[in-house]
């Protein structure tokens, strides 16, 4: 009980600490071919919870539509997308943020959905209930899992 | 499950899956199914006129699914569905409403009255002046003919008896007209299948047209079609109408969804519907 108490304390300490440098959805600067140079909370995100969260049917469940080698012990990938292996050596930090936090601006017209983004959808709801999406639509991803993401992402490199 | 976006897997397609494989699941496109060693399903078809530029071939959902689900087609007796075709019979037999009618003291024996008609559905009205689902239809005859009260759209009372209407056109092809005063809700279907909803913005054409085939996941994608409407899935245990699966599809995208019977569903199932003209009836059908 005290432990959960003592981190629920940090938890919230490390939200307020973030949301200060934190880019809103609306506000990330995507470059010419759709990346995007600054961290989205100001700070490296963790490749281990990138991992959950690549993996995770609840979070971004990347693996919904890629394989990778890398995520063996992950049951079912998909065969939508190009397979993820090597992604950090084909891709640069700043265009992997790019095309988590909104793939479209890179590649036009994809079937990838926009992680990073709250606004512009045709009948938008609140996730998965088909119920109409709350005023205040959070994105799919905050900005801590994708700079999670990216940095797990970095790790995918070529041997 | 639909897409798999999200949730739980399904005992069912994780058996599927697991059997096939993801590489080798392709190699089940090539099976035939004949039902109770005499029906002879037209699985995979020329692809109808108006997909010509998209499609060359059109396939039944049933080909993507496992061995294991497939053979559970082939045969009435290891058909789960038609526990519920039973009791949509009783249904048909008996009486309701202040008229004191059954469906069958006008329409005698299913099995010979209702030949072809699942095939045609959904179809335009004239005298209602509207374009009619299976489950319009059987509606107006409870209120009109019967004075009976309307049964719920997606209810099992319905959707059991959309199944029992279906069986005897089965292995018919099915043959849904979208001229005349149909066009214009055609045209609304197909602008539906066609738009990118919710906040993963995916259309049924992504995931159905541009990828059948491919593993999503957990599941191997079909073309979404409607020729085996209403089927029994082991997920549920129970049978599902085809506007259910729409409203399942359309909030895996994380969508605000349409509901079972609205005029966009209408619509949608009548552009559905003719993306498989030429597949055979297969209702009720097995999936997972
Ligand atoms: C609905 C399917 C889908 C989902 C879910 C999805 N992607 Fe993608 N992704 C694609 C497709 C399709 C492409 C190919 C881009 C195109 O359209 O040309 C792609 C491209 C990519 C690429 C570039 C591919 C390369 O050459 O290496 C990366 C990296 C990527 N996705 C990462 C992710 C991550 C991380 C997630 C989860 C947060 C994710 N994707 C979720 C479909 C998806
Ligand atoms: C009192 C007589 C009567 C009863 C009872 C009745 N119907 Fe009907 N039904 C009709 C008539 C008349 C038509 C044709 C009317 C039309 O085409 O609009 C019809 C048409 C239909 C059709 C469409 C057939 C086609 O070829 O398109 C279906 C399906 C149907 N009924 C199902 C049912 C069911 C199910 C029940 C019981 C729940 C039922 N009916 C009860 C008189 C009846
Ligand atoms: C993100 C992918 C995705 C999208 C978008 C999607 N579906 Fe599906 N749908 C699935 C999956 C996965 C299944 C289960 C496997 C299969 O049959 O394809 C499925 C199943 C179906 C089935 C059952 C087919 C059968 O034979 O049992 C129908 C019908 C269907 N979808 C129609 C639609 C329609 C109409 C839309 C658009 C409103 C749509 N889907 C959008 C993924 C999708």
């Amino acid at each position: 009980m005290k432990q959960a108490v003592v981190g629920a304390i940090a938890l919230m300490a490390s939200t307020v600490t973030v949301q200060a440098a934190e880019t809103v959805p609306g506000d990330v600067d995507y470059g010419e071919y759709g990346e995007v140079q600054q961290s989205l909370t100001g700070a490296p995100g963790d490749s281990e919870a990138g991992r959950e969260v690549v993996s995770n049917r609840a979070l971004g469940n990347c693996v919904a539509c890629h394989a990778a080698e890398a995520l063996v012990d992950v049951p079912w990938h998909g065969e939508i997308g190009p397979v993820l292996d090597g992604a950090g050596s084909r891709w640069s930090e700043a265009e992997l943020r790019g095309i988590v936090a909104n793939a479209k601006m890179m590649f036009e017209g994809t079937m990838m959905p926009a992680f990073y983004k709250t606004e512009g959808f045709t009948r938008a709801g609140d996730a998965y209930t088909g119920d109409p999406a709350p005023e205040d639509l959070p994105p799919i991803l905050t900005a801590q899992q994708v700079e999670d993401v990216v940095a797990y992402l970095m790790t995918l490199t070529d041997e | 499950m639909g897409i798999s976006l999200r949730g739980t897997l399904g005992l069912a397609s994780a058996v599927a899956a697991l059997t096939l494989g993801t590489g080798t699941a392709i190699a089940d496109e090539e099976a035939e199914l004949v039902v109770n060693e005499e029906i002879e399903m037209v699985v995979r078809a020329e692809a109808p006129d108006h997909l010509a530029d998209t499609l060359d071939t059109i396939y039944s959902g049933w080909v993507f699914r496992s061995d294991e689900t497939q053979a559970l087609q082939a045969d009435d007796f290891d058909n789960p569905g038609f526990v519920f075709v039973d009791v949509a019979m009783d249904a048909w037999n008996a009486a309701d409403g202040a008229a004191g009618k059954s469906c069958a003291d006008c329409h005698n024996d299913p099995m010979d009255s209702m030949v072809g008609v699942r095939a045609v559905y959904p179809k335009w009205n004239d005298e209602a002046g509207e374009l009619r689902t299976l489950e319009m239809q059987i509606n107006a005859c409870r209120t009109g003919q019967m004075e009976a009260e309307e049964w719920k759209y997606d209810g099992s009372d319905m959707v059991n008896m959309t199944a029992l209407i279906s069986v005897p056109s089965r292995g018919l092809p099915v043959n849904v007209a979208y001229d005349g005063p149909a066009q214009e809700y055609w045209e609304m279907g197909k602008e539906l299948y066609y738009t990118r909803t919710g906040q993963l913005e995916l259309a049924c054409a992504n995931c159905h047209e541009d990828h059948y085939g491919d593993m999503i996941r957990a599941d191997h994608l079909s073309q979404g079609q409607i020729n085996g409407f209403p089927v029994y899935r082991l997920k549920n245990a129970k049978l599902n109408s085809a506007h259910a699966r729409f409203k399942g599809c359309i909030r895996d995208t994380r969508a605000h969804t349409y509901k079972p019977g609205s005029a966009e569903f209408v619509a949608l199932e009548l552009y559905v519907a003719t993306r498989g003209n030429g597949l055979s009836v297969e209702a009720p059908s097995v999936r997972n």
